[in-house]
C-alpha cells in the first residue's frame, strides 16, 4: 500500500541544489503519436484501419498485414501484468538519482505487449492492471501500469508522483486571484493540500466580492502584482521566484472587439499587453529560478500553467482581437515549454471555452463555471497531461479544429454577433 | 515440413582467433578488427591479396561497415557481408561464408567481429541501438536488456519453478572454466555464496547474472576443406547450421526461441541427436536464456530445466561441458564478438586446439547464437552442428 | 531693457531670495492612473521599459523607453480635451500660446474640509470668504485647490474608490463658472486625479470643471503636490506642456516661484488670523 505522501523537512540552505535530469528523450516521428495523445490527457494506440490490429510499439506499417492505415485510437488500458521486476541499476542518470525503480510486461487485453512504469500497489504477476499513458519529465509519453482499482493514497506513489504536478505541499503562485477563477483556484489549490498559495492582484482600489475572504484563509498570502510592469514584476521574481513551485497564470484582459467594431488599437493593446506582454514578463523572470529548482527534492518546481482560451486556436471574431491575444500566448507558451522542457518542468495549456462572467454574458450556455474550471485545473496538475480543453464547448471546439480546422473557421464566422 | 536443404560437404572453418579483450580501450573498431585479420592472415599463411571474402559484425564500426573496411584495410574482395546480427552474428557469418564458397563466389572468407569499448560506448551504443528500443523501452529506465531479461527471469521462476541457485550453477561453473583461459577478463573464483550475495542489478538479476562489455575481437577463416589441407590448417566441418528472425511474434514473453522451430531440421541435416553432442557454447548474456537454449535445443523438455541444471555439472570436465572459455558471462562481451565466442570456442574444441580447459574426446560441438534484443526480446536465433576435420 | 530684470531674477534665485518649489508628482508605475469605466478606452498608466544598463543591450550606457496616457501624474490639461473645447482656436498643446505657461497661482485651503469630506466641493461661498481674507483673485491667475490629497501616498486611499465610484474633493459648477465668467483666471489645478470631484459626474453639467474651463478655452493641471508650501497669493507657477501635435494634454514639470520668507515657516496663528503678512 503506498504510503500517504509527509511534508518534505526544510532543505538544507547549504547544500547545493540537485540540478534536473531527464529521461531518455529520443522518439522516432511515429511514436511521438504517443506522446500526442498523453498531451491532451488520452491513451491512444494504432489500429489497422484494414485488420483492426493493435500495434505497440509504434511503427509504420500495421504489422499483420503490412497496411499504411494506422489510426490513433482511445484504448481502455486493461490488461494482465506478465512479469515484473525492480531495477537496481540503470545507465539513465535521471533513473540512477531514482533507484529503485519498479518496471512490468503487461499485455493489454487489446493485444500489443507493453513495457511500463510500475505502481507500487500493484499486484506480483500474474495480475490485472489497468495501463495510463502519462507525460514524463521529458515531456514525453510514458505507460504506467496502475492497480487494477484506486487505492487508498495512489497518487502519491513515488514513480507516479515523477509524472505529474500535484500541488500537495508544494507553493504555488496565481498571478491574478481577483477575479472568480482566480479565487476559485486559490481554494481549490488549497484543498488540494498546497503549502502557500501567493494570491496576485492588481488594481489595489477594486474590491470584486469574495476576494477578502482569501486573506482569511492560513495558506494565503496576498501580494500585488501588476503584469503590465516589468519593474514590478521583476521585483517580485526577487523576492518569491525561488521558491515558486507552481506558477498558475490567471492574468487576462478580455473585450468583446473584432476589427471594426472598435476604433484605435488602445483596447486590443491592453488585451496584448497582459495576455501576451504579461506572459512574457512572467516568464523572462520566473522562470529561471523554476528551471533550476526542477529536481530540487519532494517539493520541486514543476508546472507552469497558462489560462489561455479555446479562442486561441481558432479566431472568435465577436471577440477578434481577445482571440488574436491568445494566439500569441498560446505560441510563447510553446515557447516557454521548450525552454523549461531541459529542467523537467511542465507547461500547461487551459483552453476553456467562454467562462460563465461578465465578458461571456451574451454568449449563450453552456459556459464554464469558474469553480468547475478551477477543479479542471487542479485535475490538469495531478494528471499526466499538457493541453486541457475543460468543459463541453472546448471539448467540441477541440475536435472540430483537428477534424477540419477550415470548416471550424468558417462555422465562428458564421456565429451571431452578440 | 521443410525441404532438404544443401549440406555443407566440403565446407571447413579453420583458424579461430581471438584479440586479447580489454575493459577498455581508446582504439577504435577498426584495430581490432584489423588485429584480429592479421592474426587470421598470419595463422592461415594466406598472404592479405589471397583473401577475396569477408564479414564484418560490429556495433562500433560507425560510421563504417563492412565496406568502409575494406578500403580501410586495402582489401579488394568479390564477396561482402555486413552483418549487424549481435550475438547471432557467428552464425549468419557461418552460414553466409560457407553458402558463398560453397557455389564458388568466394574462395576464403574472413568472418571477423570485434567493437572497442570507450567508457562511454555502452551508453551510447545503447541509445542507437533499435527504433523499438528507443521509444518504448530506453525511456523506463532500464537502459539495455537487463530489465526485458529481468522480466523473463522472473517469469521462468514462477512458471518453471527455477530458482537462483540453478542459475548461480550456470555462473559458478563457467566462471570455473575461465579461470583456465588466458583471455578471460574475470580473473577471480566465483562460488554459488558470492552469486547470491552479490547487489541486485534489476530484481531478479544480480551482478554476476549480467555481462561485462569490453574490447576485443573474434574471428575465423570458411573455406574449402582441400585449401584448409593444402594450408595445413586443422579444421572443423560444418555438419548443420539454422537460422531465425522473429519467431513466435505473439508470445507474451520469450519463454521459447527461434530454435524450437528449427532443431529438428539442425539434427537431420547433421544426422545426429542431441545426445551426440560432446560440448555446448550458448550465448549467454543471462543465465535464463543459456537455459532456454538447452531446452529449445532438445537438451531437456521445455520446462525441465531446473531439473536439468540440478542433475548435470558444466566445466569442461563436467557431465554437460558448457560454454568451456567461460561464455560472456566470464570472459567479457566485446560487443558482436560476443557472438562469435562460442562458435569460436567450438571449433577451438572440436580441433584440439583450445586455449584453456579441453573437453577429453569433443568431436562434435554445438554453438548456438541469440541476439538482437529489439523491444522486449531477442530476435534472431541460429545454431550450428560442427565436427572434428581429422580423427583426433 | 529686460536684461537686469532677468539678472535680478538669477540674482534672486542664486541668492535664495525666490525658492524654487516642486509640485509635481514622480512619474513611476505606482503612481495611480484615472480609471474609466471598462467599456471606455482607457488612460495608460505610466510604464518603463529598460532598453539597456550597461549590459550586453548596451555596455556603455543606460535608457529607458516609456509609455503613458497625456493625462498620466502629474500633468496639464489643454482645452481641446473637453468636448466644450474642441474647436476653439489655439487649444491644444502644440498651439496654445506660450505666454501662458507662466502664470500667477492662488492657492485656496480646503484641507481642513476635504479631510473631514472626500466629496468637499469647493463652492462660491467659499471663493467669497477667501477674497476677503486674501484679496480678489487676478485675472490670468491659477486657481489651486489645496486638499493634502497629494498625502494619501497610499495609491487605494488616493483613487478612493468605493461601490459607487471615486471620492475625491472639486469644485462645484457655480464656482467654476464664477472663476471663468467673473475672475477670468487661467485655470484649475488640483491634487487629485481630476481637477472635477470624483462624484463630478452627478453634477450639472456633469464635471463642470472640465466644461467650463476647457469650454472658454481655459486649462487644467492635476495631480500637484506641495500645495501646503505655497502662500496663498504671490507665487508663479511655470506650467510648460509638451508640444505634443494636437496634444489634448501632456505630463509636465510644475514648478513654482515662491519669494522669501514667504515660503519659509508655516506663519504665525495670529498673523494668520489678522491677515498680516510677516514683512
Amino acid at each position: 500500500m503506498t504510503p500517504p505522501l509527509v511534508r518534505p523537512p526544510r532543505k538544507n540552505p547549504i547544500l547545493r541544489t540537485r540540478l534536473p535530469n531527464l529521461p531518455p528523450g529520443g522518439r522516432s516521428r511515429v511514436a511521438l503519436g504517443l506522446t500526442a495523445a498523453a498531451a491532451l490527457g488520452r491513451f491512444e494506440l494504432q489500429v489497422c484501419r484494414d485488420c483492426g490490429t493493435v500495434q505497440y510499439p509504434p511503427r509504420e506499417a500495421c504489422r499483420a498485414c503490412l497496411s499504411h492505415r494506422l489510426d490513433w485510437r482511445a484504448q481502455d488500458g486493461a490488461g494482465e501484468l506478465v512479469s515484473a521486476t525492480l531495477l537496481h541499476h540503470s545507465n539513465e542518470l535521471f533513473y540512477r538519482e531514482r533507484m529503485p525503480w519498479r518496471l512490468g510486461l503487461v499485455k493489454l487485453d487489446c493485444g500489443p505487449l507493453i513495457v511500463a512504469h510500475l505502481h507500487g500497489d500493484c499486484a506480483p504477476a500474474p495480475a490485472r492492471v489497468r495501463v495510463s499513458l502519462n507525460l514524463d519529465r521529458a515531456g514525453l509519453a510514458a505507460l504506467v501500469a496502475l492497480p487494477e482499482k484506486d487505492t487508498p493514497n495512489m497518487a502519491d506513489d513515488r514513480q507516479l508522483r515523477e509524472m505529474t504536478c500535484d500541488p500537495k505541499f508544494r507553493k504555488v503562485l496565481i498571478t491574478d486571484a481577483k477575479t472568480a477563477l482566480g479565487q476559485a483556484l486559490v481554494e481549490a489549490v488549497v484543498a488540494a493540500g498546497a503549502d502557500l498559495v501567493w494570491a496576485g492582484h492588481a488594481e489595489a482600489w477594486k474590491k470584486p466580492p469574495g476576494f477578502e475572504r482569501l486573506s482569511a484563509i492560513p495558506q494565503v498570502s496576498l501580494l500585488p502584482l501588476d503584469l503590465t510592469d516589468s519593474r514590478a514584476v521583476k521585483q517580485l521574481a526577487g523576492e518569491i521566484g525561488g521558491r515558486v513551485d507552481i506558477l498558475i497564470n490567471t492574468a487576462d484582459y478580455h473585450r468583446n472587439f473584432g476589427i471594426s467594431g472598435r476604433e484605435g488599437i488602445e483596447t486590443a493593446r491592453a488585451e496584448m499587453d497582459i495576455n501576451y506582454f504579461g506572459l512574457l514578463r512572467l516568464a523572462q523572470e520566473f522562470a529561471p529560478a523554476m528551471r533550476a529548482r526542477g529536481a530540487d527534492g519532494q517539493s520541486s518546481a514543476v508546472a507552469w500553467v497558462n489560462i489561455l482560451s479555446v479562442f486561441a486556436l481558432s479566431n472568435f471574431p465577436p471577440h477578434g482581437t481577445y482571440s488574436a491575444s491568445k494566439a500569441a500566448a498560446l505560441s510563447l507558451a510553446q515557447c516557454l515549454r521548450a525552454e523549461l522542457a531541459p529542467a523537467g518542468v511542465r507547461v500547461i495549456n487551459i483552453f476553456p471555452g467562454p467562462l460563465d462572467d461578465e465578458w461571456n454574458q451574451s454568449l449563450p450556455p453552456p459556459k464554464i463555471a469558474p469553480t468547475r474550471l478551477a477543479a479542471d485545473i487542479v485535475a490538469a496538475l495531478r494528471g499526466g497531461g499538457e493541453d486541457v480543453f475543460p468543459g463541453d464547448i472546448a471539448q467540441d471546439w477541440l475536435a472540430r479544429w483537428r477534424d477540419n480546422p477550415k470548416a471550424l473557421e468558417r462555422e465562428l464566422a458564421a456565429m451571431p454577433h452578440q | 515440413m521443410s525441404q532438404t536443404r544443401t549440406a555443407y560437404e566440403d565446407i571447413v572453418v579453420a583458424c579461430p582467433v581471438t584479440v586479447p579483450y580489454v575493459r577498455y580501450s581508446i582504439r577504435g573498431a577498426h584495430w581490432f578488427l584489423a588485429a584480429a585479420l592479421a592474426e587470421l592472415l598470419k595463422r592461415a599463411g594466406l598472404a592479405k591479396d589471397k583473401l577475396d571474402g569477408l564479414t564484418v559484425s560490429s556495433f562500433t564500426l560507425a560510421p563504417d561497415t563492412a565496406v568502409g573496411l575494406t578500403q580501410h584495410l586495402g582489401l579488394t574482395l568479390r564477396w561482402l557481408d555486413h552483418i549487424p546480427m549481435g550475438g547471432a552474428s557467428g552464425i549468419v557469418a557461418l552460414r553466409r561464408a560457407a553458402r558463398a564458397v560453397q557455389c564458388g563466389d568466394a574462395n576464403a572468407v574472413a568472418c571477423l567481429a570485434g567493437d572497442t569499448n570507450h567508457t562511454h560506448s555502452f551508453r551510447l551504443n545503447l541509445a542507437t541501438f533499435s527504433q523499438f528500443a528507443r521509444d518504448a523501452v530506453y525511456p523506463y529506465g532500464s537502459g539495455g536488456a537487463n530489465a526485458s531479461f529481468a522480466f523473463l527471469t522472473a517469469y521462468y521462476m514462477r512458471t518453471y519453478g527455477a530458482n537462483a541457485e540453478d542459475f548461480g550453477k550456470i555462473c559458478v561453473a563457467q566462471r570455473a572454466n575461465a579461470l583456465k583461459f588466458p583471455f578471460a577478463l574475470m580473473k577471480k573464483p566465483l562460488t554459488l555464496d558470492d552469486y547470491l550475495s552479490a547487489r541486485p542489478i534489476a530484481e531478479p538479476l544480480r551482478l554476476y547474472d549480467c555481462v561485462m562489455p569490453c574490447a576485443g575481437a573474434e574471428a575465423f577463416l570458411v573455406l574449402r576443406r582441400g585449401a584448409a589441407e593444402r594450408l595445413g590448417l586443422p579444421y572443423a566441418r560444418i555438419l548443420a547450421t539454422i537460422e531465425r528472425h522473429n519467431a513466435f511474434p505473439d508470445d507474451p514473453i520469450q519463454y521459447r526461441g527461434g530454435w524450437t522451430l528449427d532443431r529438428d531440421e539442425l539434427y537431420a541435416q547433421a544426422c545426429l541427436g542431441p545426445q551426440d553432442v560432446d560440448v555446448l557454447a550458448t550465448y549467454d548474456d543471462y543465465p535464463v536464456i543459456t537455459l532456454m537454449q538447452i531446452e529449445d535445443l532438445g537438451f531437456c523438455k521445455k520446462g525441465d530445466g531446473p531439473n536439468f541444471l540440478r542433475r548435470e555439472s558444466f566445466t569442461a570436465e563436467g557431465s554437460f561441458p558448457l560454454n568451456t572459455s567461460g561464455g560472456l558471462l566470464s570472459v567479457g562481451q566485446a560487443g558482436a564478438a560476443g557472438g562469435f565466442l562460442g562458435l569460436v570456442e567450438i571449433v577451438r574444441q572440436v580441433t584440439g586446439q583450445q586455449l584453456g580447459a579441453k573437453v577429453q574426446g569433443a568431436r562434435i560441438g554445438l554453438a548456438s547464437g541469440f541476439g538482437m534484443i529489439n523491444y522486449d526480446r531477442g530476435l534472431c536465433s541460429g545454431a550450428a552442428v560442427l565436427a572434428a576435420g581429422t580423427e583426433q | 531693457m529686460s536684461e537686469p530684470v532677468l539678472s535680478k531674477l538669477i540674482a534672486d534665485l542664486a541668492g535664495g531670495r525666490i525658492r524654487i518649489v516642486d509640485l509635481t508628482q514622480t512619474l513611476s508605475p505606482d503612481f495611480p492612473q484615472i480609471v474609466l469605466p471598462p467599456e471606455m478606452g482607457q488612460a495608460w498608466p505610466f510604464r518603463i521599459e529598460e532598453a539597456s544598463r550597461y549590459d550586453a543591450r548596451g555596455p556603455g550606457w543606460y535608457w529607458n523607453n516609456f509609455s503613458c496616457s497625456e493625462h498620466t501624474g502629474t500633468h496639464f490639461d489643454a482645452p481641446i480635451h473637453w468636448i466644450s473645447g474642441r474647436h476653439l482656436p489655439e487649444n491644444s498643446t502644440d498651439t496654445i500660446a506660450v505666454q501662458n505657461f507662466i502664470a500667477p497661482a492662488c492657492v485656496l485651503d480646503c484641507s481642513r474640509e476635504a479631510a473631514a469630506d472626500a466629496d468637499f466641493l469647493l463652492t462660491l461661498d467659499f471663493l467669497k470668504k477667501w477674497e476677503r481674507r486674501h484679496g480678489r483673485i487676478a485675472p490670468a491667475s491659477w486657481i489651486l485647490m489645496r486638499t493634502d490629497w497629494s498625502k494619501r501616498t497610499d495609491p487605494v486611499a488616493y483613487q478612493n474608490i468605493d461601490a459607487t465610484g471615486q471620492h475625491t474633493p472639486g469644485p462645484d459648477s457655480e464656482a467654476v463658472k464664477f472663476l471663468v465668467q467673473e475672475r477670468q483666471v487661467l485655470g484649475f489645478g488640483s491634487e487629485a486625479i481630476g481637477t472635477d470631484a470624483g462624484q463630478g459626474f452627478h453634477l450639472k453639467p456633469p464635471y463642470p470643471c472640465h466644461y467650463y474651463m476647457h469650454g472658454a478655452g481655459r486649462f487644467g493641471l492635476q495631480c500637484l503636490t506641495n500645495l501646503d508650501l505655497l502662500p496663498p497669493v504671490g507665487a508663479v507657477i511655470i506650467a510648460a506642456p509638451l508640444k505634443i501635435k494636437e496634444g489634448s494634454g501632456s505630463p509636465l514639470r510644475v514648478l513654482a516661484l515662491v519669494p522669501e520668507p514667504a515660503a519659509a515657516a508655516p506663519r504665525r496663528a495670529a498673523d494668520r488670523r489678522a491677515g498680516r503678512k510677516r514683512r
